[in-house]
């Protein structure tokens, strides 16, 4: 790593270590949005990172951005699910988005701390995103739209929204050109905030459902043009799930942590229960785990910094990543023995959420789909 | 009324725990965290801010040891300071490298940069001396005012208050002078990414002890460092009278 990331290291691991650790349990516990975190992280520059510097960010790369998204996972993966679905939404724009589109909807974000959201996920289709059905109608200079969308991160928090709605009402038209990508200001007439939802974990971090009913969004707020939603929805995983790769790899080394003090903490059978091997050689597949984890989202994320196409190492990564986050968190608990199942030691969180990194942003199952079609054709080669 | 010239020293990270070297000849400090003194980063947090109300120009940040001694003054610069100054110390050199050395280069460079203003941390939390401060000012010839926690300009003087053992004491000093920052002096801010990236750009001078005309030789030699002496036990007693006995009997009354 270079001094800079070093430095972006320390600083995001210091913020974690004393402005996350301390309230993560309690924003756990009530299920607040912590907005005194995002504020004091949007002021330190800790988010919004992959902004353009044109448009008043820092115009980082991945691997750095993700080397701050491992740091504030450690801390709460909550609160840096919060801060992360900011550059899921704002990924398409970054990408796909027009001079006049960056300059407003990405330069607002440097300019408060605002967030965003990225609403693609319906109550009948997650996986299948072919399958939505959020219709979005050419009428004059606008587009009508009328759907629901669901499970959507920052989905109450959002001053704007990514918008994957169906613009081609062919059954028989390709996804590929079916779809159309929006940016949606929030307080648009017509867009319908439901209630914040109560997950089993990341519960300070807010999920909605949100209802379109006759929401008018004009023209200028296309991205690329008709037809061209999917390719954008789908390419902006490229750059976003290193990242969340990252987020549970700072979950898996947080348990491997607190796992590690505990084991060499708690006796039984007259000694440390470190030196049982049992429990050592639980503690050393957890850190083989972690360890290979950051091995697979700094591959993925240097291979999208360096230009070329990094969907093979993306998926493996996050969907490793994932999976291992679950295991490592699961044996944290197992080493607190009963004190683990309790809520006044901090693993049992972990174990809760740890899980839905198997789901969100391509579930694992979605993840080996991608896995074996890139393998294949690379094969084929 | 234009320079400040901090020191920062690069410590073992405070939350590290502290091991003795077999030999007992120091600590283990390979591979061992080590981040800026806590004083230090209170230090630089008023000189910045004092910059800040545009009351100096420019904020210097110094620190004497090896190569990663650049660490810290990047830290400094990260949190506002505008250049910065290592004085290259290494080997059994910076082993030995102790307060007097250390005020000597400092006191040098005031001279050299032409500083107002010298604030330092009150002591450094791996050798506890809180001295470098006091001799720094002694060698300059300037008033000091140590265990600042709270600094104002009132035009060519520095308002001082400082803690002392009965409570405040507040002093009135001219500038140039030498300051040592307490703990309660103010709340160090963090370095913000942009900060960070910023201060790559800013200048870090490179200089030897002897370039400043400074002999760095020690005249104290460290025969042995142990660990505190474990713990032992205590005993619980049930009343008053049983503690007024066992206190007889141990012949601490």
């Amino acid at each position: 790593m270079t001094d800079q990331q070093k430095d972006f290291q320390e600083l995001a691991r210091k913020f974690a270590r004393e402005e996350i650790i301390p309230v993560a349990a309690a924003y756990d516990r009530s299920g607040e949005y912590p907005v005194p975190i995002i504020k004091k992280a949007w002021e330190l520059g800790l988010m919004n990172s992959h902004i353009p510097e044109d448009c008043g960010g820092m115009g980082l790369g991945i691997f750095d951005s993700c080397l701050i998204t491992e740091e504030l996972a450690y801390g709460c993966t909550g609160v840096q699910t919060a801060i992360e679905a900011n550059s899921l939404g704002q990924m398409p724009v970054i990408i796909a988005g027009n001079d006049a589109q960056k300059k407003k909807y990405l330069g607002r974000m440097t300019e408060e701390p605002l967030m965003c959201a990225y609403c693609v996920t319906e109550p009948g289709a997650g996986s299948d995103v072919a399958g939505l059905k959020t219709m979005a109608v050419k009428k004059g200079d606008d587009y009508v739209v009328n759907g629901q969308k669901m499970w959507i991160t920052n989905g109450g928090k959002a001053n704007w929204y990514f918008l994957l709605a169906r613009t081609d009402a062919d059954p028989k038209c390709p996804a590929s050109k079916a779809f159309t990508g929006f940016i949606v200001e929030a307080d648009t007439p017509g867009v319908l905030v439901g209630r914040k939802e109560m997950n089993m974990g990341q519960r300070c971090s807010d999920t909605r459902g949100i209802t379109f009913e006759d929401v008018r969004i004009p023209k200028e707020n296309v991205l690329i043009g008709e037809g061209a939603g999917f390719k954008i929805a789908m390419g902006a995983f490229d750059k976003t799930r290193p990242p969340v790769a990252a987020g549970a790899t700072g979950l898996a080394q947080r348990a491997l942590d607190e796992a590690t003090r505990y084991a060499l903490e708690r006796k039984t059978f007259g000694k440390l229960i470190a030196e049982h091997q049992a429990v050592s050689f639980l503690l050393a597949e957890m850190a083989m785990k972690v360890e290979l984890a950051r091995m697979g989202w700094q591959r993925s994320a240097w291979e999208v910094d360096s230009g070329r196409r990094n969907t093979y190492y993306a998926s493996i990564a996050k969907a490793f990543a994932g999976d291992i986050a679950n295991q490592v968190a699961s044996d944290a608990v197992q080493v607190f023995g009963g004190n683990g199942f309790n809520s006044e030691y901090p693993v049992e969180k972990l174990m809760r959420d740890a899980k839905i990194y198997q789901i969100y942003e391509g579930t694992a199952q979605i993840q080996r789909l991608i896995i074996s079609r890139e393998h294949f054709s690379r094969f084929k080669k | 009324m234009s320079r400040v010239l901090v020191g920062v020293k690069r410590v073992i990270d405070y939350a590290v725990k502290v091991r003795v070297k077999p030999d007992h000849s120091g600590v283990v400090t390979d591979g061992v965290k080590h981040s800026m003194n806590p004083f230090c980063e209170i230090a630089v947090e008023e000189a910045v801010k004092l910059k800040e109300k545009k009351l100096f120009k420019e904020v210097v940040a110094v620190s004497c040891g090896p190569a990663q001694a650049t660490e810290t003054i990047r830290t400094a610069l990260a949190m506002g300071c505008d250049r910065g100054i290592h004085v290259e110390v290494t080997g059994k050199d910076y082993e030995s490298l102790g307060p007097l050395q250390v005020s000597k280069i400092f006191a040098a460079l005031a001279k050299k940069e032409e500083a107002s203003l010298v604030i330092l941390g009150k002591q450094a939390i791996d050798d506890d001396c809180n001295q470098t401060g006091q001799m720094t000012a002694a060698l300059l010839d300037w008033p000091q005012g140590t265990f600042a926690s709270e600094v104002e300009i009132e035009g060519d003087k520095v308002k001082v208050v400082r803690e002392i053992d009965g409570g405040l004491e507040t002093i009135k000093i001219n500038m140039p002078a030498v300051v040592t920052a307490d703990l309660r002096l103010n709340t160090p801010r963090y370095a913000t990414l942009p900060n960070i990236m910023k201060a790559k750009k800013k200048k870090i001078a490179n200089m030897k002890p002897a370039d400043l005309g400074v002999d760095i030789v020690s005249r104290l030699e460290v025969l042995r460092v142990d660990e505190p002496p474990t713990r032992l036990a205590g005993v619980k007693v049930e009343t008053v009278d049983d503690l007024v006995a066992k206190l007889k009997e141990s012949g601490t009354i």
